[in-house]
């Protein structure tokens, strides 16, 4: 779809548009936090000193953003091929399910680095497999990616709930939760890292899941950019016709672009179960799926992008809870309203200020936004 | 005997259940029929529900939480609009971002404003719509048969479900007896035509969303001040993607959309009323089985199995005048 829009260059499309939209996000968090009877500014101050003042914090912050680069990464692979894989909540929820069976079944045997890649597989294969039905629907019967993957989010919640009070908690117990893993399903925490540059942390669940956060990353940019499978699907993303013109299979790079989506979302439940909780409870995703959309949109779906809008979001979770601990007028849910608000501009009304960046940039400097050149003097 | 009680109670709980899905369902009708889709539906029911029950209880009025309900859902539809219409901004992106406001500024005000965890204090009969028994309601509930059907299906329900099933047939004389209506469908096939013919796409766009808005507000009305009797935190639980599935399955029609909410809101009843009793032939039905139904059934409907749902052509697209 070609965008109305003109040009503009790449560091102001990539860098100013994206921070005007965050500043005007956070400007409206600042009235509600008004609206409440609090100080914006204290508010402000309490949430980044709660997210990087202390070493206890960074390392919360960090193992939130863990979740977020899965589910932003998940987003972003599938918008590059023009699905909106609003599922990753589903699909995240189900890799549990993998999750809690191969740590069930191997945790009393094997060491936790011979589970995790086991883990590992599982979870992804889970969430692949909960994108592959709304993905061959969408290509073969034409049934809205949307649509299909919001209806997988409510199957999900209620396969996990029949599968985690029939068979996956302990007999004897009534909380709908698995028993707690042992020493072979839990993954070796990330804190020392941190430790090393002097802070002090006494307990922060960051985990060795971060690394895989950040390999997939990068591994995710090499498919985009750098692999013709994700030449293909940018190509079907931008134009469906172009792409079968070229003889690309619609139903083939739909499947596998949102299998490949469903397995990073899936990913992202490796973090709060294994890492952290060790052990799979209801609803443990909690949202972090939709987060997803707002850390993809905000990070331009581009991997660098997603990391740090993760960081940025598990700040915001981090530094929230020390701000609903602060200011007891401002509880956790002003985290949710941020995030809305982050969603809202950045990503429904991110053209909104571009025309007025447009002429500041064509006042400044004309040929940057490309006029030379329509009039034909330029290139 | 006792099981034809049974019936009649379970079609009584299917219509409370089905209402907020009918008026949610119908909302999103006029709003995708425009060529908008509305992921927000849960969000503005949300809102809805929210003002209601706040302002009935500050004012001590049902109408006035009622016209509040409708305004601050007008409003998050007006959002909608300015992002998806005025700015041609991603409408599902737009959708979602109005859920994640509604969800957490509701639980924050109310917070703030009544100190009760997210919730509003509880309603005083006053503050809320009450029952309306019918006339020989109670003399004929002895009457087989039609006794118990004219005295629990048909009398003794809010005013706003009676509302709801009348706006069944007044959404279709609209959409498909009046010019608006007409005019309201075309933007939503083909927006260049209509605009060819010298119609504002926008406005009629803009229209079409304060439709939605007033719907949503009244499905959020009749949840917190009928079936509750005051706010609570996330009480929407998904009934807004419910009534998205419903509009679905009614393949965008106005009578369809009544038998989809009647029937997800039967299952809903059932699952309810089937809570660990054993059925004939089936066995034991898991009740987690009868919640996903609706779901299930939906994207069976999607996959083109039971018919096949073409969604209005232009859904989903921004309307740009001139490239």
């Amino acid at each position: 779809m070609s965008t109305p829009y003109a040009k503009l260059p790449a560091w102001a499309d990539y860098g100013l548009i994206p921070v005007i939209n965050l500043a005007v996000a956070f400007v409206v968090a600042g009235f509600v936090v008004m609206l409440v009877g609090e100080n914006p500014f204290r508010a402000a101050v309490i949430l980044v000193e709660g997210a990087f003042g202390k070493g206890q914090g960074i390392a919360f912050t960090l193992f939130y953003a863990t979740t977020f680069i899965f589910s932003g990464l998940s987003v972003a692979v599938a918008a590059h091929c023009g699905l909106f894989n609003i599922g990753g909540e589903g699909q995240g929820y189900i890799a549990g399910l993998g999750i809690g069976i191969v740590c069930l079944a191997f945790d009393s045997v094997l060491p936790w680095w011979l589970t995790f890649p086991i883990a590992i597989i599982a979870a992804a294969a889970m969430g692949a497999l909960w994108a592959l039905i709304p993905a061959y629907l969408q290509a073969k019967r034409g049934s809205h990616i949307v649509i299909t993957t919001i209806m997988f989010n409510f199957i999900a919640a209620s396969v996990m709930v029949y599968a985690l009070v029939g068979f996956l908690k302990p007999p004897s117990s009534m909380a709908p939760q698995t028993r707690t893993f042992l020493d072979g399903a839990q993954l070796p925490k990330l804190n020392w890292v941190i430790e090393l540059f002097g802070a002090k942390i006494r307990s922060a669940p960051l985990n060795i899941s971060f690394l895989l956060a950040l390999v997939m990353a990068f591994l995710v940019w090499l498919l985009i950019w750098r692999t013709r499978l994700g030449y293909e699907m940018r190509t079907y993303g931008h134009s469906p016709k172009a792409a079968r013109y070229a003889g690309i299979s619609e139903t083939r790079i739909i499947i596998i672009a949102m299998m490949i989506s469903g397995a990073l979302a899936g990913m992202m439940a490796l973090n709060p179960t294994m890492g952290d909780q060790h052990n799979v409870a209801l609803d443990f995703v909690s949202g972090a799926g939709f987060v997803g959309i707002a850390v993809a949109l905000m990070g331009r779906l581009h991997p660098v992008g997603i990391v740090l809008a993760a960081i940025l979001f598990g700040m915001l979770y981090q530094g929230g809870a020390e701000l609903a601990f602060e200011m007891p007028a401002i509880s956790r849910d002003m985290i949710v309203i941020i995030q809305g608000l982050v969603i809202l501009f950045a990503g429904a009304l991110e053209h909104m200020f571009r025309p007025y960046v447009q002429a500041l940039f064509a006042s400044i400097s004309p040929r940057s936004v490309g006029i030379e050149a329509a009039k034909g003097k330029g290139a | 005997m006792d099981l034809f009680n049974a019936f009649i109670q379970i079609l009584d709980s299917t219509i409370r259940l089905s209402v907020p899905l009918l008026l949610a369902c119908l909302a999103g009708l006029y709003s995708e029929r425009a060529g908008i889709f509305d992921i927000g539906l849960e969000g503005k029911m949300l809102v809805g529900a929210f003002a209601g029950a706040a302002a009935a209880s500050v004012f001590h009025s049902a109408l006035l939480g009622l016209g509040m309900a409708i305004l601050i859902s007008v409003a998050f539809a007006m959002i909608h609009g300015f992002a998806s219409i005025t700015h041609r901004g991603n409408q599902i992106v737009s959708g979602v971002a109005i859920n994640f406001i509604a969800a957490g500024s509701t639980i924050m005000l109310g917070q703030h404003w009544f100190q009760q965890g997210g919730r509003t204090p509880a309603l005083a009969p006053g503050e809320r719509f009450g029952a309306i028994t019918w006339p020989g309601a109670d003399a004929l509930r002895d009457v087989p048969i039609l006794g118990p059907i004219y005295a629990e299906l048909i009398s003794g329900h809010s005013i706003l479900v009676y509302i709801a099933f009348l706006m069944v047939p007044f959404t279709w004389w609209v959409l498909f007896r009046t010019r608006f209506g007409l005019r309201l469908r075309a933007v939503g096939e083909n927006p260049a035509a209509v605009d060819t013919a010298g119609i504002s796409v926008a406005w009629l766009r803009y229209r079409a969303l304060i439709c939605t808005g007033v719907l949503t507000g009244i499905a959020g009305a009749y949840l917190s001040m009928v079936q509750n009797g005051g706010f609570v935190k996330d009480m929407t639980a998904g009934k807004g993607y419910i009534a998205l599935a419903a509009l679905i399955f009614a393949k965008w029609k106005p009578v369809n959309a009544m038998f989809a909410c009647l029937l997800f809101g039967f299952l809903d009843a059932l699952s309810i009323r089937l809570q660990g009793t054993p059925l004939p032939v089936i066995g034991k039905v898991p009740v987690q089985f009868m919640q996903a139904l609706p779901y299930v059934l939906t994207v069976i409907l999607l996959a083109g199995f039971i018919g096949k749902a073409i969604p209005p052509r232009a859904g989903g697209v921004p309307y740009v005048k001139e490239r």
